[in-house]
């Protein structure tokens, strides 16, 4: 069950549980929907942009423990960034995730996003964390509609 | 000592006289671990595993008969045609076709559906016609009619089902009129395992002369199917799911409807003749089989079911229901675990749900400690709306399963339960 725990820390256990930012954001000037047709995850994300830096996200949805936390823990990450700063953290996430990038011994903004390094061990479930990423980051750019598929 | 220890190892299970130990001898995939746990196959209706006689059957065709069928006036094509041809022998007899013609080989019951709906569906079903579909259906018995009620201005009319997930045979009576063209439903649900009242319902739309298709690709590896008993016009199974390669599987239809239908793909095997100005047809079942089919995995469904006829049947499926019932038992007893599909006719399948815990994470749990399940929509997303979950756990039995598997799963669904708590 190593791995097990790897995946499922306390910390992704907490998020899932009590996701932070997890409302309709009434002001939001961007937004976006993510589907993951393989498992039915399904959210939204909402973005208020203003002079290009996230002023405040949220999302919402159904989805599994990853990906909730995910989607929980990367609301907290990019609020208050510029938008080129988003779409870096997005990039690093995401090579963590697919183990193209050594999050120990590379310089990155990770900082407690390194926990989902744990998904790499398990391939079927890199999409589930990193649709919110996805999601967020057709959002900045305007897309109406993603599918990890 | 050895052979005393593997005769204890081998003794039947009491309850249902099924020898299921010597059962999994004949199925190697059973025998890997996975993480270091044993491996528990829970997932067999998605697809089921393949016995050494059905891989021996298929390797000796690639050693010693690979060749294309129909056509070469040499030996090894004639060998190739003799064993595909006697695998549609072998079908016919399984589901009891009047004639082996009756039964086309198609990769799956999938291609089966779509087959119906090309040949038959888009020559006789036009604007203002209706078509009668179940709440229950996977999407391939939903897409394709939905394609053609979109092509043709015909509709598509829903049977609903109730908590339980049983069909309302009331209000399918009255969706029946003279504008119903066609009627197609599953015989067991692959999301709730409910098993359809599909004579009474056949019946009932042979009241209005109107055809009906049976998706078996949840029932033909479970119990005993007999189309003409059924008096179905269109039965469609996939290989996959009982016991055979994939790529293999057929769709029976009455050879009078069959012959009435356009082809569903053009190509080699399915004519007389061929010129620029006009095209003959072959006869059944050629004219619906166009192309090099998959012989190979079409030998290897002919061998599953010498492997099904082998085996009795009938304590197959009293040993499948009885695992059903006792791990219905378990997963009941575990709070926080409800059970989606609790018709009183049901096999096979045992879909749940856990409060609070997605069924992603109830699969990949449960892959740490060997166990195989469907965890998802299992292609069947208004059920998952009709029942407001997004999503389910799928245990899904065959008669090589045991109840010790049953015990593996209930134990680790409450493991689940605690890491999550």
């Amino acid at each position: 069950m190593s791995e097990l725990s790897e995946l499922y820390q306390q910390v992704i256990l907490d998020h899932n549980k009590k996701p932070r930012n997890f409302r309709k954001l009434e002001s939001a000037n961007h937004s976006a929907e993510g589907f993951n047709p393989l498992c039915g995850d399904q959210l939204t994300v909402y973005l208020n942009l203003e002079d290009d830096a996230v002023k405040e996200v949220s999302f919402e949805g159904s989805g599994c423990a990853i990906s909730k936390a995910a989607a929980s823990m990367m609301t907290q990450a990019i609020k208050g960034k510029t938008k080129q700063q988003a779409e870096q953290l997005f990039s690093e996430f995401h090579k963590m995730v697919t183990g193209e990038l050594d999050e120990e011994n590379t310089q990155n903004g990770l900082g407690n996003l390194k926990i989902f390094s744990g998904v790499r061990d398990f391939p079927v479930r890199v999409k589930c964390a990193s649709l919110p990423w996805h999601t967020m980051h057709a959002a900045l750019n305007k897309k109406e509609q993603i599918s990890t598929e | 000592m050895a052979t005393i220890e593997k005769s204890v190892l081998s003794k039947p299970q009491a309850d249902s006289g099924f020898d299921v130990a010597r059962i999994r001898e004949d199925f190697p995939v059973l025998r890997q671990t996975v993480n270091g746990k044993p491996l528990v196959y829970l997932d067999n209706g998605a697809s089921s595993q393949v016995p050494q006689v059905v891989i021996d059957r298929g390797s000796l065709y690639l050693e010693e008969e690979h060749s294309n069928i129909h056509r070469g006036v040499h030996y090894l094509s004639q060998r190739a045609t003799t064993a595909y041809e006697g695998a549609r022998e072998k079908v016919k007899r399984f589901i009891n076709a009047r004639e082996a013609k009756e039964c086309i080989f198609v990769r799956g019951a999938t291609e089966g559906i779509n087959l119906v709906m090309h040949g038959y569906g888009r020559k006789f079903i036009g604007a203002g016609d209706e078509i009668i579909i179940s709440a229950m259906e996977h999407h391939a018995n939903i897409v394709p009619w939905q394609m053609l009620c979109e092509e043709k201005g015909a509709t598509l009319r829903v049977i609903p089902m109730n908590d339980a997930g049983e069909l309302l045979q009331d209000e399918y009576d009255s969706l029946l009129n003279e504008k119903t063209k066609f009627v197609a439903f599953t015989h067991v649900s692959n999301a709730l395992g409910t098993v359809n009242p599909v004579k009474r319902m056949i019946d009932q739309a042979h009241k209005y002369g109107v055809p009906v298709l049976i998706d078996g690709a949840q029932s033909a590896p479970h119990m005993l199917v007999d189309v003409q008993d059924l008096d179905c016009d269109f039965y469609t199974f996939s290989g996959h799911k009982m016991f055979a390669p994939t790529g293999s599987g057929i769709i029976y239809g009455k050879a009078e409807v069959l012959e009435t239908m356009n082809p569903f793909q053009g190509g080699g095997d399915m004519i007389k003749s061929v010129t620029f100005e006009k095209t003959t047809y072959a006869d059944l079942p050629n004219k619906l089989e166009a192309g090099t089919p998959a012989i190979a995995s079409q030998i290897g469904l002919g061998a599953a079911i010498d492997y099904l006829n082998s085996i009795d049947r009938v304590k197959a499926e009293a040993h499948e229901h009885e695992l059903l019932r006792y791990a219905t038992e378990r997963l009941t007893a575990i709070e926080g675990v409800r059970i989606i599909g609790t018709a009183r006719e049901k096999i096979s399948v045992l879909s749940f749900v856990i409060d609070d815990i997605h069924p992603h994470d109830i699969g990949t749990i449960l892959d740490q400690e060997g166990i195989a399940v469907r965890a998802g929509h299992h292609c069947a997303q208004p059920v998952m709306q009709r029942f407001k979950v997004p999503a389910t756990a799928r245990a899904s039995f065959a008669f090589y399963n045991t109840k010790e598997e049953v015990d593996v799963l209930a134990r680790t669904v409450e493991r689940v339960i605690e890491i999550f708590s």
